[in-house]
């Protein structure tokens, strides 16, 4: 045949034979590195810019939350009332507050409650939303229907307007960062709940649960081994999303007044004592304001960058 | 010479992906007379569905053509706009899609979607002439009640039903063309047979001619009287379908004549011998394995062992199901009734039938995953009935599962060297270092190489994944092995090597088989025994040679005409 091609005709034709070798048919390719969900998540998160950005922010914020000593000299706690609210001079960059306290030194050291407060609400959101989720979406019946009308009715409060119900059965002098906390949380974790219960939903009718099944592992095993591995991957990505929630609820209940006291340094607290002079001092109420967008912004962003990273559908987008 | 009514010349088509340009299809030449009928064979990934969807330009994603042109009709259909690629599409071209269930919308009703069509095409206007027209069309696609069907919706439609509606709206505007895309591939075999008779008669009515995509070549020479293998993008061999099947020149079309196992039971038939006595010479050195082949051997091995202990004894077994009605009430449903037959040790029962006909239901409760409502299963004479969490614990290493689904029986985040040593793990065998010994001795059991012990389940083929879900199965030694669909869902060629591999590791471990499938012709090259169950019941228990020889059930009789390839006479 002298051409290669297959022109149309009533004919027997036949490809030439050195063209399509036939390679094994079912052949392993092992050179290829090594992936899996994890891995190619991690391979992707190193290429986005947001992610890099956002975890030295992070960083960054945690850093200051742990050693405020080591950004701020001086003491936010001594306060002066003849420098009230005195614009920016040496040593004190941001200027003073109505009570003449200084206000960089303020925010560095407010820090940490924010953070902590954070961290502490998505511990308690992750814990609470996991081990009701898993337990309702893998036993289902009696024990499903139970634990979901229990999670529908904390849904159904607004966590805001829950945790200020709560704060307020507290005197000032008995709240702290871990009351705060606890009221926030304790609101705000069915929804985690609800995405682990549909993902264990889902998961568990694949033909490797069955599997385990007949090799004989135990409900729990199957459960910790092969169920929540696989559904766990959004519930990380709201939880990240969640912690910037968090702070934002602690700076909104201690605004309001029925979130941390005075005496504790938080961002929305300064927020909060800075309304009364918006006018003369607006700056002494933008400054703790940028710290908290920041902040936020930074959790968000690594959210965000979590989740196109865990979506493979996302990463073909890009 | 007149030109054709579809003419392909140097087809590419390439595929944008992450890792750069995938060239799917590559200098594809076709010609397609008025009313004349044409199937594209291959392998999933050999391009002939890309080849099919990029004339009417539904290629999907980021697929596109990059070169050669496409004439229809005295038309070329690269250079069309989209308006008038979309005039072309059902008035002139009609498509019938692979997957009855997805691609009707179940919001709407079946009327409804038909009507739309109509009026798409532009056959008919007016509400009174659209609904006159979509009723014709349902009538023609053999719906007798259709003025009552127009008004329901798609769930009450069974999968047949749904593919003759479909077909109905790829055929209402009277179209030249009609490409169909592995129109069967998801339906019964019997109901597969009745579409593509009704397919077939509606073409020849109306003088449409068919473009017809397919992976079963048996299927395709019966449909097609010119068929062209597809191999990487690329065709390999065309011809009259006849010749090609009788008479393969390419290796890789002989490979696929002697994988597929439509037309190794045909071989085998037209043979007309017990399989025992059958002499098999593979054609060429090309050709690596052959089922009949391989189904002769084993049948010879089996007539020389003589009469052997059951291992699994089913007695009487009924299941049945509570299913919850809207109103809260329960109603009764009987999967499995008063069922029993008994295998042997070290052969293979095929158990056969349409879906919702209980076999696999059979299956789960051998494994202990459903409870048995009456009756009994014996296990090496070991009861099943009675057995508590321990001893069913015990009763577990002794037989394993294979699922059908190469994609989803294996847990994405373990590596395949967990995967396979787990059930070690859970049955607490030996330590570390002897279960990773085992493991990679099961690894090449399966043929899989040594270095695939830390990879993961996405960086491997279906087969390849099959595999390893066998190498599970066999890690604890079991004495019975449930292949539930096992090899349903892999292409040809994978599926005829992994039949073998089955095949050798019976003979090497003496394992015993049941054998779930809705597909006879698998059976014939693989089972020595066969249950064909209907609705629950069993109809039909014999040796493969009886059933397939003598079947004295009319259901049996149904299930075996519906293997394609009838009509064509083979050599072995």
């Amino acid at each position: 045949m002298s051409n290669n091609e297959y022109t149309p005709g009533p004919g027997h034709y036949v490809a030439p034979l050195e063209e399509t070798p036939l390679a094994a048919v079912d052949a392993v390719n092992v050179d290829e590195k090594p992936s899996n969900l994890w891995r190619d998540a991690w391979q992707d998160l190193r290429g986005r810019i947001s992610f890099w950005i956002s975890s030295v922010l992070i960083l960054l914020i945690v850093i200051v939350a742990i050693f405020p000593q080591l950004f701020s000299s001086v003491d936010p706690t001594k306060c002066d009332l003849q420098f009230s609210n005195q614009g920016p001079s040496e040593g004190h960059i941001l200027g003073y507050t109505k009570l003449g306290c200084d206000v960089y030194s303020r925010i560095i050291h407010g820090t940490g409650t924010s953070v902590s407060v954070g961290l502490i609400v998505t511990v308690l959101v992750f814990g609470l939303g996991v081990i009701f989720g898993a337990i309702a979406g893998f036993y289902g019946g009696w024990v499903d229907s139970v634990l979901s009308r229990v999670g529908d009715i904390f849904f159904s409060i607004p966590y805001i307007l829950a945790a200020i119900v709560v704060m307020s059965q507290f005197k000032a002098e008995d709240r702290n960062v871990w009351v705060i906390s606890l009221a926030i949380g304790l609101f705000a974790w069915p929804s985690t709940a609800r995405v682990l219960r549909a993902e264990i939903i889902r998961v568990k009718q694949a033909d490797y649960i069955t599997s385990a099944k007949s090799i004989g592992l135990s409900n729990f095993k199957i459960l910790m081994r092969h169920v929540l591995p696989n559904s766990i991957a959004p519930v990380i990505v709201i939880t990240t999303l969640s912690l910037a929630g968090a702070i934002v609820a602690e700076a909104t209940l201690s605004y309001l007044g029925v979130g941390l006291p005075s005496t504790i340094m938080s961002w929305g607290n300064d927020i909060g004592a800075a309304q009364d002079n918006l006018r003369n001092s607006p700056m002494t109420l933008i400054y703790p304001s940028i710290a908290l967008s920041i902040t936020v912004l930074a959790f968000i962003m690594l959210g965000e960058a979590v989740r196109d990273a865990l979506d493979p559908k996302a990463r073909a987008r890009r | 010479m007149t030109e054709p009514l579809l003419q392909i010349r140097d087809l590419e088509i390439a595929f944008k992906t992450q890792n750069g340009i995938v060239q799917a299809v590559r200098g594809v030449n076709l010609d397609l007379g008025a009313g004349e009928t044409l199937a594209i064979v291959g392998e999933s990934g050999s391009g002939k569905s890309t080849t099919a969807t990029s004339i009417i330009n539904l290629l999907p994603g980021t697929g596109h053509i990059t070169g050669g042109s496409i004439r229809f009709d005295g038309r070329e259909l690269t250079s069309l706009s989209r308006k008038e690629m979309e005039n072309i599409r059902g008035r002139e071209i009609g498509f019938v899609p692979q997957d009855p269930m997805s691609n009707l919308n179940p919001v709407w009703s079946i009327g409804f979607q038909v009507e739309e069509a109509v009026r798409a095409n532009g056959i008919a206007t007016g509400r009174k002439e659209v609904k006159k027209r979509a009723i014709e069309v349902l009538k023609e696609a053999g719906l007798a009640d259709a003025d009552r069907r127009m008004k329901q919706y798609p769930h009450q439609f069974s999968g047949g039903m749904r593919q003759r509606v479909l077909i109905g709206m790829g055929l209402a505007a009277n179209p030249k063309l009609l490409i169909a895309d592995e129109p069967t591939s998801a339906l019964d075999v019997t109901v597969q047979r009745v579409i593509l008779d009704h397919l077939e008669s509606l073409t020849q009515e109306l003088g449409t001619a068919v473009i017809f995509i397919t992976h079963d070549l048996g299927l395709a020479a019966e449909r097609a009287k010119h068929l062209v293998v597809m191999y990487k993008g690329r065709i390999v061999e065309a011809g009259p379908s006849v010749e090609i099947l009788q008479n393969p020149q390419h290796p890789y079309t002989k490979r696929l004549v002697a994988a597929a196992p439509s037309l190794a039971s045909r071989r085998i038939q037209s043979a007309d011998a017990q399989l025992a006595e059958l002499e098999v010479s593979t054609q060429t050195g090309t050709v690596d394995f052959d089922l009949v082949a391989a189904a002769a051997g084993r049948a010879e091995l089996k007539a020389k062992q003589g009469p052997r202990p059951n291992a699994i004894e089913v007695d009487d077994v009924t299941k049945v199901f509570k299913i919850r009605q809207g109103s809260g009430r329960a109603v009764d449903f009987t999967a499995v009734d008063k069922m029993s037959f008994a295998v042997e040790k070290g052969t293979t029962t095929a158990i056969v039938g349409e879906s919702g006909s209980g076999k696999s239901t059979i299956a789960r409760m051998l494994l202990g995953l459903e409870t048995i409502t009456s009756g009994d299963i014996r296990v090496d004479g070991e009861s099943l009935a009675g057995l508590d969490n321990k001893g069913l614990f015990k009763l577990r290493r002794k037989m394993q599962p294979v699922f059908q689904d190469p994609y989803g029986s294996l847990n994405p985040l373990q590596s395949i060297g967990n995967i396979i040593g787990e059930p070690l793990d859970v049955h607490k065998v030996g330590d570390s270092k002897s279960r990773r010994n085992r493991v990679n001795e099961l690894l090449d059991q399966v043929s899989l190489p040594k270095a695939m012990f830390g990879r993961y389940p996405n960086e491997l083929s279906g087969g390849q994944r099959q595999r390893v879900a066998i190498a599970r199965a066999l890690a604890l030694k079991p004495e019975i092995i449930v292949l539930d669909e096992a090899v349903s869902a892999l292409d040809v060629l994978v599926q005829a090597q992994v039949l073998q591999l089955l095949a050798e590791l019976q003979e090497e471990l003496e394992l015993t088989y049941l054998f779930i499938t809705h597909d006879l012709a698998v059976v014939r090259v693989i089972a020595d025994n066969v249950c064909v169950m209907e609705q629950g019941k069993l109809v039909e228990a014999a040796t493969t040679d009886e059933v397939f020889g003598n079947p004295k059930m009319e259901y049996t009789q149904r299930l075996l005409d519906a293997i394609p390839g009838s009509g064509i006479k083979m050599g072995l």
